[in-house]
């Protein structure tokens, strides 16, 4: 699975957080989760969980504070994924 | 679990008379947590919701299932959990971070509402709950979704 598809399928995942459909439409790896997607902060943790079931990860305290922008979050997911083969 | 424990929850409650809502818990573990509240038929909101027609406010019935299903649960997380051993003498500074609710009943004063919070998940400090509130009949008041985090306050920042 590489970045790209990783994208398109994290939007489908932001979808019901974010109110700013103009920022998921043009989403990329720059994309801030909370200043562009305007999603709150407790928020992230319900994301957190939804890429957790979905990638079939376990996302840790100290991988959680490295995500801020769209960019962050595919590496950590790609990250754990590695560590689970 | 003892009744030793409770009270110290109740005792570590960050609320003070008119905007305390919490008289008991009734059981309490990881999974979930009862209590119980009896609306003071004095309470400050009675006088104007409404004028001559008293009925508590959807928010207030919020507030007591938030104050016993999230913040008395969160406090008991605190108080177990090594993470938190550095907060725990400080500050708590429970904030709710989301609401969905769904009002069944009215609530008149005087009446007794028993709250049943069932957890979702404690992860990445967010508590998120499913709560009922029940009347005396047992009959459903409101239901709904909670999640809420605590603050850790450093009173220097501010």
């Amino acid at each position: 699975m590489d970045r790209q598809e990783i994208l398109a399928e994290l939007k489908k995942v932001l979808t019901p957080y974010t109110a700013n459909k103009e920022a998921l439409n043009s989403l990329n790896e720059q994309t801030d989760l909370i200043k562009d997607l305007k999603i709150n902060s407790a928020n992230l943790v319900d994301i957190f969980i939804d890429a957790e079931s979905k990638y079939d990860i376990e996302i840790d305290m100290d991988s959680a504070e490295k995500i801020h922008d769209v960019g962050s979050c595919i590496d950590v997911i790609l990250e754990k994924m590695k560590q689970r083969n | 679990m003892n009744i030793d424990m409770y009270q110290h929850i109740l005792d570590k409650l960050p609320y003070k008379s008119s905007f305390r809502f919490v008289d008991a818990i009734l059981s309490l573990d990881e999974t979930g947590v009862t209590g119980e509240y009896t609306l003071r038929k004095d309470a400050f909101f009675y006088e104007d919701h409404f004028v001559g027609n008293p009925v508590t406010p959807g928010v207030i019935v919020t507030e007591i299932m938030a104050q016993i299903g999230v913040v008395a649960l969160g406090i008991y997380y605190i108080l177990n959990s090594p993470e938190y051993a550095e907060v725990r003498g400080g500050n708590l500074f429970p904030l709710l971070t989301s609401t969905e609710v769904s009002f069944y009943k009215m609530v008149f004063p005087g009446q007794k509402l028993t709250v049943i919070s069932k957890q979702q998940y404690f992860r990445f400090g967010k508590l998120k709950c499913y709560i009922e509130a029940l009347d005396e009949h047992k009959e459903l008041v409101a239901r709904g979704m909670f999640a809420g985090v605590i603050k850790k306050t450093d009173k220097k920042d501010n």
